[in-house]
């Protein structure tokens, strides 16, 4: 490496220019170099960061304590009025469980078929290549296009009840997204029908770093194909499952596109999300502040979440088999 | 020491490149009177054609007659406007011309200072526009000029109103209750709504409103903010009753209004409903979604009369039209006054985008029978009262509109309504 380093520096350092020749051929890095670089390699990111994140983050929490419109100044302060308000809202009470739903609804259904489907497609399969696309391509659509799809094969004597109509499973129509007892079941199953390609990704990338060696030496040792799976397979999988939970349930608890362009949250606030919720406040209501507060509470729920994710299921991955698959 | 010195020059090189884009993000605003040539940005909801057309058309030739103004026309989904006005509205580069419906969410956007006063640019020819322009004032100043009008009726399909044997249309509540039940008997659905998207369930109230209510105890009603007189909680209740009848299609609650084939306006255009309580504009969305001629298979009928103390030639509608920002209105007005010619109005009312024009002369270009009932009963109105979900504060509008949905998905009572725009004032 450092041998290719130094042999190409010199003659790009020749073709910027004359004036920078007189520097001398052969470089060091010193520390202070050393910083610098680290410093410039930073600077964008941190300037993103900053500018869009953290100070966005600030304005929220300030916007946050005033009664506002969104238009004229902010005169109205009201201390955490708009927080104490947003939590006694029943409507704000349904849409945490709405999200709480969707995660426990993605951990107890997703994560067992989609381990299911990377194990079955891991295997040699005639069509192997054909059926991962297949299963992937969902993921590939936008959560809007999604969302439009299945917004009007949904509809009532829609292409979907057509089907199970045509199969003779017309007992199972619903009204999927007129009924209010029904429509997070709907919306469940097409964030599953979205995401379902992108855990098998996952876990097939897991499935490559399970060694060979060890299926071989527990056959030998006359495992089962079930007991391989089981004891095998499963747990080294851990470190794949558990980024895949982190991924799905911050993923459940912003939930959004596919909500507001679905049902916007209806009927009657039966689908509402937290992060619905925000938007209809605040750019539909026009309660700029009071829409902020409740940013800023969907941000602490995530907030504190991934803090003890990472502190009590993430860390032991993050020196071993997380960081080694991002190289 | 070092290590020091480099942190410093780090956090400079960073606050450095900070200020730098916060000055390039800025200065997007400083250049637009280039060479005398002075540029407008115009927002506009007309993003599908005829409309699109003949706006950039009138852009096209207002340019022409004025060299020193060029106008740069962006055409927004209307659902976008919402979000994008408040934006742009506390930015420093709002758009110099934009779309609105006037009334309360005008007013709200009013207290930006964003948006200027034209009353004395426009108090010489404002009287041709007639009484629509008074929904654009704020406290008796004009703040925008409409250039169409709408009122909410039922649009229905005479076909289908024949194969259930129906003769006219019906004018009281029994009669429309006894229509339903004919088209229900010939296995027709007999109305569409797009129950999703809340506002159109509105219509039902508000429409039942204005029957029910006296109009000084309905404008004043609104204006206070305050719908507690027994006449709102009657509506309330005839929602109730009339959603009891089961009069829609099945799931209405999911189902959007304007957007594609199993929209209602869709359900409408393809035969599969008969009726849809719709504003007049309603026609050419419905237009859009089938290929079928639907000119001579579309009716129009106002909303029934109900036995309260409103007027029943009285109705619901609103309008369309634009705003103009403090830094080149006086360049906006002029632009608007163009618009609001006989000319252009002309035009809209040929492609029946617009059915009611803001100025009479272009009333002779209504060549459809319906529209032209459309436009007489127009004419004869009591009063038109503003969708309440414009006329009142914009949140209160909304928390009104999220009430009636409720009630559509069996959530609610009678006084629920006026219980929400007590909670949300």
């Amino acid at each position: 490496m450092n041998t290719t380093t130094v042999a190409v520096a010199p003659s790009a350092t020749a073709a910027a220019g004359p004036a920078r020749s007189t520097t001398p051929a052969p470089r060091r890095r010193s520390s202070t170099r050393k910083r610098l670089e680290l410093a410039l390699l930073l600077l964008p990111s941190t300037v993103l960061f900053v500018a869009f994140v953290f100070l966005p983050l600030i304005a929220a929490v300030y916007y946050s304590l005033f009664d506002w419109s969104g238009f004229g100044p902010l005169i109205d302060f009201v201390g955490l009025d708009n927080y104490t308000q947003a939590l006694t809202d029943p409507t704000f009470q349904a849409a945490i469980g709405h999200n709480l739903f969707i995660v426990f609804a993605s951990l107890i259904v997703q994560l067992p078929l989609s381990i299911a489907l990377a194990l079955l497609l891991h295997g040699r399969i005639r069509g192997r290549t054909g059926l991962r696309l297949l299963v992937f391509t969902p993921y590939v659509l936008s959560e809007a296009v999604t969302a439009v799809i299945w917004l009007s094969l949904l509809q009532p004597n829609g292409a979907v009840d057509g089907l199970l109509r045509g199969v003779g499973l017309g007992d199972f129509v619903q009204l999927w997204l007129g009924d209010g007892n029904v429509v997070m079941f709907t919306l469940f199953a097409v964030i599953t029908w979205k995401y379902i390609g992108f855990g098998i990704i996952l876990f097939l990338a897991g499935l490559q770093g399970v060694p060979e060696e060890l299926r071989e030496a527990a056959s030998i040792d006359g495992a089962s194909g079930w007991q391989t799976t089981r004891m095998i397979v499963i747990p080294l999988l851990g470190p794949t499952i558990r980024i895949w939970a982190f991924l799905s349930i911050i993923g459940s608890l912003q939930l959004f596109d596919i909500v507001w362009i679905m049902t916007l949250g209806g009927p009657a606030g039966s689908s509402t999300t937290m992060a619905s919720y925000l938007i209809d406040r605040g750019f539909r209501r026009y309660e700029f502040g009071y829409g902020s507060a409740v940013a800023i509470i969907l941000f602490v729920f995530c907030f504190v979440f991934a803090l003890f994710y990472q502190r009590f299921a993430l860390r032991r991955d993050t020196q071993g088999a997380l960081t080694g698959r991002v190289e | 020491m070092k290590n020091t010195r480099t942190i410093t020059r780090s956090v400079a090189a960073v606050t450095a490149v900070a200020a730098l884009a916060a000055i390039s993000g800025c200065s997007g605003d400083s250049g637009d009177t280039v060479d005398g040539v002075t540029t407008l940005t115009f927002w506009h909801n007309g993003t599908a054609d005829p409309i699109l057309s003949i706006w950039q058309d009138a852009v096209d030739a207002y340019e022409d007659e004025n060299p020193n103004i060029k106008i740069d026309v962006q055409p927004i989904q209307n659902e976008d406007f919402s979000t994008k006005i408040p934006l742009a509205l506390s930015s420093d580069d709002p758009p110099d011309i934009y779309f609105n419906q006037g009334g309360g969410l005008l007013a709200t956007q009013v207290q930006s200072g964003q948006v200027a006063d034209i009353t004395d640019l426009t108090k010489d020819w404002i009287g041709d526009v007639g009484p629509a322009a008074g929904n654009w004032q704020v406290e008796g100043a004009q703040y925008g000029v409409p250039y169409a009008m709408q009122l909410v009726g039922f649009w229905y399909r005479t076909d289908l109103f024949e194969q259930a044997g129906i003769e006219g249309t019906p004018t009281t509540m029994d009669e429309l209750t006894e229509d339903i039940e004919k088209l229900k008997d010939a296995d027709i659905t007999p109305i569409a709504v797009g129950g999703k998207d809340r506002w159109p369930d509105a219509f039902y109230y508000n429409t039942f409103a204005v029957r029910e209510c006296g109009e000084d105890v309905l404008k004043e009603s609104l204006a206070a903010v305050d719908l507690s007189d027994e006449c709102f909680t009657k509506a309330g209740q005839d929602v109730i009753d009339f959603i009891a009848s089961e009069p829609f299609q099945d799931g209405f609650n999911g189902t959007p209004a304007q957007e594609g084939s199993g929209s209602s306006a869709g359900l409408v255009a393809s035969g599969d409903a008969a009726m849809e309580l719709q504003g007049t504009w309603d026609k050419s969305v419905m237009q859009g979604l089938t290929d079928t001629d639907l000119n001579p298979l579309l009716g129009w009928f106002p909303f029934p009369s109900v036995d309260g103390d409103g007027d029943p030639s009285a109705t619901l509608g609103g309008g369309d039209g634009f705003s103009c920002t403090q830094k080149h209105v006086t360049e906006c007005v002029d632009f608007l006054h163009y618009l609001s010619s006989a000319d252009i109005q002309t035009k809209l009312v040929e492609s029946q985008v617009v059915t009611i024009p803001v100025i009479e002369e272009a009333t002779s270009a209504i060549t459809d029978p319906v529209i032209q009932s459309i436009y007489d009963f127009n004419s004869e109105a009591a009063y038109v009262q503003t969708y309440f979900d414009i006329a009142l504060p914009t949140g209160v509008g909304s928390a009104l509109n999220d009430a009636v949905a409720d009630l559509f998905a069996g959530k609610g009572t009678a006084s629920s309504v006026p219980d929400a725009v007590a909670a949300a004032k």
